[in-house]
């Protein structure tokens, strides 16, 4: 019995499409990422699973457990952590961890050997208020609190954006820690470079799953010849390459655009014809392609963030 | 799956423990909360006051007698009047009126002695600054009266003259006519609506908005005992507030309990109850807690003002307005607590009220139980 269960669930807001029908089945003890831009119906499909939302249609399982009947049997197995910070602000770090441990039922110590690696960072500062805390403490309290009752699925939405990138990669060890323990873990998360860091990913954009795999396939499936030009005047240089019959497409990835070439092509010949443009210190270099350039293949444009 | 290791009674504590704590950690709130009452009370009893005191008065009597100086001395000992000046024509009151040192003349005619005792006709005249016609209105009709009184103890006891008829008033349960025994009820009502409706939707609301709420909702715990516990707090705070009012109203304001003390906690508790569904119902309908703030200050607060009989009659009011009152919890508490706390009556007497109260709980209740979905959306 797959962890999670996810049959052509749909969702609209009004006249707002939020889920067009995704499907997918999460492994038991797997870290699942959910990857798309800010509107791609990440949060919704979190509130959905976690049966905060009813599904307008489609079926879901959690556990075992179908979100639309058996939902109270759910919020008591899951550990959810919703996109934004949502403790008690005047209470301090242990009064939080405490609320929720009893709320499930629960104490802090019978399961503090699981937040042990988590909690004890932020152990020392256990009579602040959690106003008080910086982001990467208060992420590391709310996973506390999201796992305190030992849950067997969590429920990450988002739980990088705005963090720290130390925190950050914090976060991620801890997950694996977590999945060496059977935790299951669905992840969203807007930045592609953490896809890499899941077992399998659901690329998804408004209201669709693009693509489900794990991120080496999805690589292997999409990936072409990537090219990284960098020059002196970089917005018309995108403008140049784009209208380049050698370029199949380019999109601006920071500092560097990324190049598919039509076939044949050769970087010395692009270079030659770029500097003949007018422009300067071009540089062309062949790199592996990423998730987001799968992304952008398979979603036709650039709407995603870059770390 | 853990096994059960605290049971539903501690669950409430631990929620009754967080909702006292978010109540007593911000403490401008809570100092505002309890200062509520006392500001409240205060104000309608010292400042904002429609009771007459203290009328200057002057004086005009071209020729003192033993009966115009025994109307006028029984006139200043009145504590609603104090001498504010003899004088010496008519020309010179009408400057001291105009230039507002005086509010009222007592004018007597130049007469021959004795003339009142004789007939029992007092020629007399009032003259009153009437730039605030109900303050005027007041001050004459008190005078009047002060003076008649006196010409009847000069003309001797009224067998003696069996053709005048003088109507004896009683003002009951409010000799004095003072204003407190009106409005003690009508803060009590005030406070208590602000106190637990106000506060109790703001407190739900801020769940909503903060995000907490879709936390507690993924877990065991039954929104039931999640309201449950913000409720006890506000009555702990509703409990002190009620016991602030009564104490300032007794010690302050000289505004006596003069019915079952019992029956007025009671009725107040059930009060409370009404109104912390009111804030339920709010918090139900809405999304943010400046809305809840909006609706619970606006919508629910200026009726009680305006329509629950504490600053203007309700029985003057056009039909409209005055079935729209029935729909006021406030109004029907007011009314309930003059009865109990002013008139003394027995509890029979307001079995109406009290139905009504129960009735509009039980209603709230329901449609805010309804509402108030254990899912977000």
């Amino acid at each position: 019995m797959a962890a999670i269960e996810i049959d052509g669930i749909t969702k609209r807001y009004g006249s707002v499409e939020a889920l067009r029908g995704v499907s997918a089945s999460v492994e038991r003890g797997e870290i699942f990422g959910l990857i798309g831009p800010d509107g791609a119906g990440k949060s919704t499909l979190f509130r959905i699973l976690t049966t905060l939302m009813s599904a307008d249609g489609g079926r879901a399982s959690v556990d075992g457990l179908d979100v639309a009947q058996e939902y109270r049997k759910i919020r008591s197995r899951v550990g959810y952590m919703p996109e934004r910070f949502s403790l008690y602000l005047d209470l301090t770090v242990e009064e939080n961890l405490k609320l929720f441990a009893t709320l499930f039922h629960t104490t802090v110590e019978e399961n503090y050997a699981l937040v042990q690696g988590i909690y004890g960072q932020i152990a020392p500062f256990k009579n602040r208020r959690a106003a008080a805390l910086s982001g990467g403490m208060k992420q590391k309290l709310a996973l506390s609190c999201a796992l305190i009752h030992k849950p067997s699925i969590l429920f990450l939405d988002e739980p990088t954006t705005g963090v720290d990138p130390v925190s950050r990669e914090e976060l991620w060890e801890i997950l694996g820690h977590l999945k060496r323990q059977g935790i299951t873990t669905l992840v969203s998360t807007p930045y592609m470079n953490e896809a890499r860091l899941c077992d399998r990913i659901a690329l998804m954009q408004e209201g669709r799953f693009l693509e489900v795999a794990s991120p080496s396939a999805i690589v292997a499936r999409h990936g072409r010849t990537v090219w990284a030009v960098r020059g002196d005047r970089m917005s018309r240089l995108l403008v140049d390459l784009r209208a380049h019959p050698a370029v199949e497409t380019c999109f601006a990835f920071g500092d560097r655009h990324h190049v598919t070439p039509c076939p044949g092509a050769t970087t010395r010949h692009l270079r030659e014809e770029m500097e003949a443009q007018g422009h300067r210190e071009v540089e062309i270099q062949e790199i592996a392609p990423g998730i987001e350039d799968c992304f952008i293949r398979i979603a036709g444009r650039p709407d995603v963030k870059d770390e | 799956m853990n096994e059960k290791t605290t049971s539903g009674a501690s669950l409430f504590g631990a929620f009754t423990h967080k909702e006292i704590r978010h109540i007593l950690r911000d403490r401008r709130t809570l100092l505002i909360l309890l200062g509520i009452p006392v500001i409240q009370i205060v104000l309608f009893g010292f400042a904002i006051t429609t009771e007459v005191r203290d009328v200057r008065v002057g004086i005009l009597d071209p020729t003192p007698d033993v009966a115009t100086r025994h109307i006028t001395d029984r006139l200043l000992a009145n504590d609603y009047f104090t001498f504010a000046g003899l004088f010496s024509s008519p020309a010179a009151v009408e400057r001291s009126l105009r230039r507002g040192e005086i509010e009222m003349a007592l004018v007597f005619a130049p007469s021959s002695p004795g003339r009142i005792t004789r007939d029992g006709t007092v020629p007399v005249q009032l003259i009153a600054d009437a730039s605030d016609p109900n303050t005027a209105a007041l001050f004459t009709g008190y005078a009047t009266n002060i003076i008649t009184a006196a010409a009847g103890e000069l003309a001797g006891t009224p067998e003696e003259s069996p053709a005048r008829l003088l109507p004896e008033m009683r003002l009951l349960y409010n000799p004095a006519m003072r204003a407190a025994y009106n409005f003690v009820p009508g803060v009590m009502g005030l406070v208590l609506m602000l106190i637990c409706a106000m506060m109790t939707s703001i407190s739900i609301v801020r769940e909503k908005e903060s995000g907490t709420l879709e936390l507690l909702l993924v877990s065991p715990v039954r929104p039931f005992v999640i309201i449950a516990a913000k409720i006890v707090p506000y009555l702990i705070l509703s409990g002190i507030n009620i016991a602030t009012i009564l104490l300032l109203s007794v010690y302050v304001l000289d505004v006596p309990v003069v019915g079952s003390l019992f029956w007025l906690v009671l009725v107040s508790l059930l009060f409370v109850l009404v109104s912390l569904s009111i804030g339920i119902f709010v918090s139900s309908i809405v999304r943010s807690q400046v809305a809840a703030m909006l609706i619970s200050g606006m919508v629910l607060m200026m009726p009680v003002v305006l329509l629950s009989g504490l600053l203007f009659p309700v029985e003057n009011m056009p039909i409209l307005l005055r079935w729209t009152s029935h729909l006021i919890p406030a109004k029907w508490y007011i009314a309930a607590m003059k009865k109990i706390m002013i008139e003394g009556a027995p509890v029979l007497y307001i079995l109406r009220e009290i139905l009504v109260l129960v009735g509009m709980g039980i209603l709230l209740l329901l449609v805010s139980w309804k509402k108030f979905n254990d899912r977000i959306a």
